[in-house]
């Protein structure tokens, strides 16, 4: 069977990894290839990069990171940040990006998810939702969680897996940073609606939290987390082996 | 020199890449001289089999692939690369494939249980089949390679080298004397991966 997987998250800003990191036996903690190299080395499934600039400059330095990391390490990689348009897809794809992660893009121009799965194949496009619950309703949220849109996440997720949407990132806004757990709620739901790998995002503070993400929803693919990661806390071969002695099937 | 065989479909960054990091020299290209002169072939693709298939014949290139196959020119087909080298495919029609291995490709919703998802996508282990093929060399049974596919290799029980189990065991790689195939991305199949292409590649191996 396919193995549940553990994805840890990069950002990247003027080439370096922003949030802090700390690992033995690193020289330079906020390079992005040796960091993609320290994931890949110590059981990382996939890796997310999201880009978490804005000028063209600073893009096209991304671009660059992307390239070396892409021909440094070879486990999937999936890119975000500022994929707006099929051009966007089109220049991360060929800097060695095996998917692409849409979110404020797919909300200003709804046609993109379709555009870019008709190109480069459903299993390219991952639609990333950051979701908050306002009155008791999952919205949809914009601008990295500032902005309300009003959507209705359930329905928004839905419409984008019909247009091509091959794997959905849930980033609960409700447990982000709160390291009390993923939120089951939430995920549960979007579990329900879908049929395309689903991976939580938001809340993981501690090994005990993926095995209770995996044994309460076994429709859930992959776990996502970043400063557990990145500070330590959590190391990813140790979480597997709790995965393990909890009859969770990890690659290992 | 091993040639990878660009017919306009998918991204050959990371494979070329992965090939650069085992130590073979590799060129990306569609020229069928250069095709020949290559001591070696690697067959990639992502896609649809039949854009794949009709990009591959008209462009001439099916031809040069089995010929030079047929001389004995080791071959690797890898992902949809790997299904060309059947007889035929029922993705969105009938359409042929190179006809170098006896078999046709089929879409996963025949053979795996309803409640399971499909792509197939992620980490999976390998079940050795038959003898331990040279391709596997420098791995052991039950290594994890990473899967993204929706349709199989069906009737191949001649060339199969090794299967993964998604509720039925699912064709996921094949090797007959000189020409072989990976239903899954070695190049993004981390180590293990590389060390698929390592044996593939290297000098006086396959």
């Amino acid at each position: 069977m396919t193995t549940k997987r553990i994805i840890p998250c990069l950002d990247v800003k003027n080439g370096r990894v922003v949030k802090g990191v700390n690992f033995q036996g690193l020289n330079d903690v906020s390079s992005p290839v040796e960091l993609a190299k320290y994931y890949s080395d110590n059981g990382a499934d996939e890796l997310v990069f999201y880009d978490i600039t804005a000028s063209f400059e600073e893009r096209k330095l991304f671009s660059d990171i992307l390239c070396e990391v892409a021909s440094t390490i070879f486990i999937p990689l999936t890119v975000g940040g500022g994929i707006n348009t099929v051009e966007d897809f089109d220049r991360v794809l060929k800097c060695g990006a095996d998917k692409v992660s849409v979110n404020s893009g797919a909300i200003k121009n709804p046609s993109l998810v379709y555009e870019a799965a008709k190109l480069y194949g459903d299993q390219c496009v991952v639609l990333s939702v950051d979701v908050k619950r306002v009155d008791g309703i999952f919205r949809v949220f914009a601008k990295g969680g500032r902005e309300n849109t009003g959507i209705e996440a359930i329905e928004w997720i839905k419409k984008c897996v019909s247009n091509g949407a091959g794997e959905i990132v849930v980033n609960s806004i409700d447990t982000d940073g709160v390291k009390k757990g993923f939120d089951l709620e939430m995920l549960d739901a979007v579990c329900n609606a879908v049929s395309v790998p689903v991976i939580a995002s938001g809340g993981a503070g501690n090994k005990q939290h993926f095995v209770d993400l995996f044994k309460t929803l076994p429709k859930v693919d992959a776990g996502l987390a970043a400063s557990i990661f990145h500070f330590g806390e959590v190391e990813i071969n140790d979480l597997k082996q709790e995965l393990k002695s909890n009859r969770i099937c990890t690659r290992i | 020199m091993i040639a990878i065989i660009d017919y306009g479909v998918g991204n050959l960054f990371s494979l070329k890449s992965s090939l650069a990091c085992v130590g073979a020299d590799a060129i990306v290209t569609n020229d069928a001289e250069t095709i020949k002169s290559a001591e070696k072939i690697i067959l990639p693709g992502v896609g649809a089999f039949k854009d794949a298939s009709d990009k591959l014949f008209s462009s001439g290139l099916a031809d040069v692939v089995i010929s030079e196959a047929n001389n004995g020119k080791p071959l690797l087909g890898i992902c949809l690369g790997m299904q060309m080298l059947f007889e035929k495919s029922y993705e969105y029609g009938e359409s042929k494939g190179l006809g170098l291995l006896k078999g046709e490709i089929k879409p996963l919703s025949d053979v795996i249980d309803k409640n399971l998802k499909i792509p197939h996508i992620g980490w999976n282990s390998l079940k050795f089949h038959g003898e331990k093929s040279p391709l596997f060399k420098y791995i052991n049974e039950n290594d994890y390679v990473y899967f993204v596919h929706s349709f199989f290799a069906s009737g191949c029980d001649d060339s199969l080298i090794a299967t993964a189990e998604y509720s039925a065991d699912i064709t996921a790689a094949v090797g007959k004397n000189n020409i072989f195939g990976c239903q899954f991305h070695p190049e993004k199949s981390g180590n293990v991966g590389l060390n698929i292409l390592r044996a593939f590649c290297e000098k006086g191996g396959i």
